[in-house]
């Protein structure tokens, strides 16, 4: 075989993969590549800039194409004007945030680090607070509906707070209910976190703490100084992950009330204004970009970071 | 995540137990009584919701549902099963999961496959597209897609509204479209760790690009193939939003998006809301008792790269 001497080896490579390529081939190639990206970019990208161009839209969706009127900025204007339940939306989404990223993120990485530990039946706890992860935020919902019921439900037995005068509402005080539903939701989430968090403990040099027991660390000193900073490639995309997460809610607090009446969030709105009595296409489209804004925001800098340092180490 | 499996094994364990084993011991009781604490805390929501659907609803209405069980029995499943018309939602599912898993797998494969072995100048950006579109809300995308599928014609002997809306070729369509933003980027990064001499010497001997995918890649991915087939199940399984916005037709739903319509209609209390969604659970729970290790690798597999 006649290998061509190049400049690099990895140039060279490319070159003759490239030259021993037949048209079959290409096709295939094109194929193989074609298809999927056809796929994701027409049901997902054009969406998503369908959103952008139909929230300068007014349009019920009732005629065709061509009763869509262009309104401008209208819908943005009032969306953060005269539309109630946005703000509270957007607050709740924010407290839905801050609550997943202090709460379970926190309790998952406590867990993980001590089911680290070479602990005897570390597999079993592993499963058991893995365990809800499986399950559909839809399911968890009906599940803590038999918790959190006023009259028939398990806490408010316990409490023996079950008359008129004195129930707790969980799910139907306003100002109860995110709380609520957020601990129903963190329960699936710890484990989530903490099989993430394991994955990346067991992916760490185990000289590192070594070295941190041989200095002289205690147990916190190591953690805080060593292994927490080199769990940094795992605390992004869990900071991504928990981002996501907290824009994405939606399922628990649908099957709960219909996200109304204290756990209104952005993704509720989105719905409610295409399958709600009134269908608002442009006015649910704004909403949407507004949700896409802020997720890209999260995501790109996030998704430069990871190619960017990925690619760099590989040569190809 | 080769990485993460040759560390278990690591000499780590020996150097942790001949050591320090002794003085930490009332530490380590602690930690034990602790995580049993916290292990029954996390099972008491299922076990409340198995005790509360094994109970005659005329008895917790007479005792409460804090009581001592008078009478035990699977009453309140075989109600919901029949009166709910469980297997109809379980078939519904199957429908969608199956080529939705086996399609997403199939078109990631491809892209990583196109990815990892060939070096284009669109190699990044294409990946930033798929993982960034798997990332987004759903919300962002519904509304025109919604309208999408209320315009695209199917032929009726697909789908008897003559639309793509409110059929199942939409539903697989979205997973699929959605699902294998994810599953590319996995897949690439795990055909990376295999030896490019592989198909380069393939390719001398002149092996096609097709017969280099499907006889020496692919079958070299089989574990990363099945951790995603798992994990991918239970997405779609699970999934609640696609079905509820894009089928109008209640009893044509998976059984995820559908108990929300089966709670107001037939979970008329707690016992059969209990059995009902235990009973929507199940299949979920079988495959996380019997494929635990390839679900957690395939949710860690995107986290942590190889």
């Amino acid at each position: 075989m006649a290998v061509v001497r190049g400049a690099s080896p990895a140039g060279t490579a490319t070159r003759r993969r490239r030259r021993l390529l037949t048209r079959r081939d290409k096709v295939a190639l094109t194929l193989m590549v074609g298809i999927p990206t056809l796929v994701h970019v027409g049901l997902v990208w054009v969406p998503a800039l369908g959103s952008i161009a139909l929230s300068f839209a007014r349009w019920d969706g009732i005629g065709g194409l061509d009763t869509i009127q262009w309104i401008g900025t209208l819908n943005y204007r009032q969306i953060f004007s005269i539309y109630p339940p946005f703000w509270p939306a957007v607050q709740h989404n924010i407290i839905w945030l801050a609550f997943f990223v202090v709460v379970p993120t926190v309790f998952g990485l406590f867990l993980a680090v001590q089911l680290d530990k070479q602990l005897r039946g570390s597999r079993i706890y592993q499963s058991i607070l893995f365990l809800p992860v499986v399950l559909s935020l839809a399911i968890v919902g009906f599940i803590w509906q038999l918790i959190y019921a006023p009259e028939q439900g398990l806490i408010n037995n316990l409490l023996g707070r079950t008359e008129q005068g004195n129930l707790i509402d969980w799910l139907g005080n306003p100002k109860l209910n995110i709380w609520a539903v957020l601990i129903a939701a963190s329960w699936r989430h710890v484990g989530y976190i903490m099989i993430l968090y394991l994955a990346g403990l067991k992916s760490l040099d185990p000289t590192l703490r070594e070295a941190a027991a041989i200095d002289g660390a205690n147990e916190w000193q190591a953690f805080r100084r060593v292994v927490f900073p080199a769990l940094k490639p795992i605390n992004v995309v869990i900071g991504v992950i928990t981002v996501i997460e907290s824009l994405r809610a939606f399922d628990i607090v649908y099957v709960i009330n219909k996200g109304t009446n204290g756990l209104e969030l952005l993704s509720v709105l989105v719905t409610n204004n295409i399958i709600g009595e009134a269908s608002r296409i442009g006015f649910g489209s704004t909403l949407a970009v507004i949700l896409l804004v802020v997720s890209l925001a999260f995501i790109i800098p996030y998704l430069v970071v990871y190619f960017r340092g990925s690619f760099s180490r590989e040569v190809r | 995540m080769a990485v993460t499996d040759a560390a278990r094994a690591a000499p780590r364990v020996a150097v942790a137990t001949t050591g320090q084993r002794r003085r930490i011991r009332p530490a380590r009781v602690l930690l034990h009584v602790f995580l049993i604490g916290t292990c029954v805390a996390w099972l008491a929501p299922l076990l409340w919701a198995v005790y509360t659907s094994l109970r005659p609803y005329a008895e917790t209405a007479e005792r409460g549902y804090v009581s001592l069980p008078g009478h035990l029995g699977f009453s309140n499943f075989t109600t919901a099963w029949t009166n709910a018309d469980l297997p109809r939602y379980y078939l519904n599912t199957l429908i969608v999961a199956v080529p939705g898993v086996l399609l997403t797998l199939l078109f990631a494969s491809f892209v990583g496959f196109a990815v990892s072995r060939f070096s284009w100048r669109f190699n990044v950006a294409l990946l930033v597209v798929f993982t960034a579109g798997n990332l987004l809300p759903q919300q962002v995308i519904i509304t025109p897609l919604y309208r999408m599928f209320l315009l695209i014609p199917l032929p009726t002997w697909l789908n008897d509204t003559g639309t793509v809306y409110d059929s199942y070729w939409g539903i697989i369509a979205i997973h699929v479209a959605f699902q294998v933003g994810f599953c590319s980027f996995v897949l690439s990064n795990y055909m990376r760790t295999i030896p490019h001499e592989l198909t380069e010497a393939a390719l001398v001997d002149g092996a096609s690009v097709w017969r280099q995918y499907w006889k020496i890649v692919l079958p070299l991915c089989r574990p990363a193939l099945a951790a995603l087939a798992t994990l991918e199940f239970i997405f779609i399984y699970n999934d609640f939003f696609w079905a509820l916005v894009l089928m109008q037709s209640g009893d044509k739903r998976p059984i995820t998006s559908a108990l929300a319509n089966l709670e107001g209609l037939y979970f008329t209390d707690l016992n059969l809301i209990a059995a009902g969604s235990l009973l929507a659970a199940v299949p979920t729970l079988i495959v996380y008792f019997t494929l635990q290790r390839q679900f957690v690798r395939g949710l860690t597999l995107g986290a942590t790269k190889g």
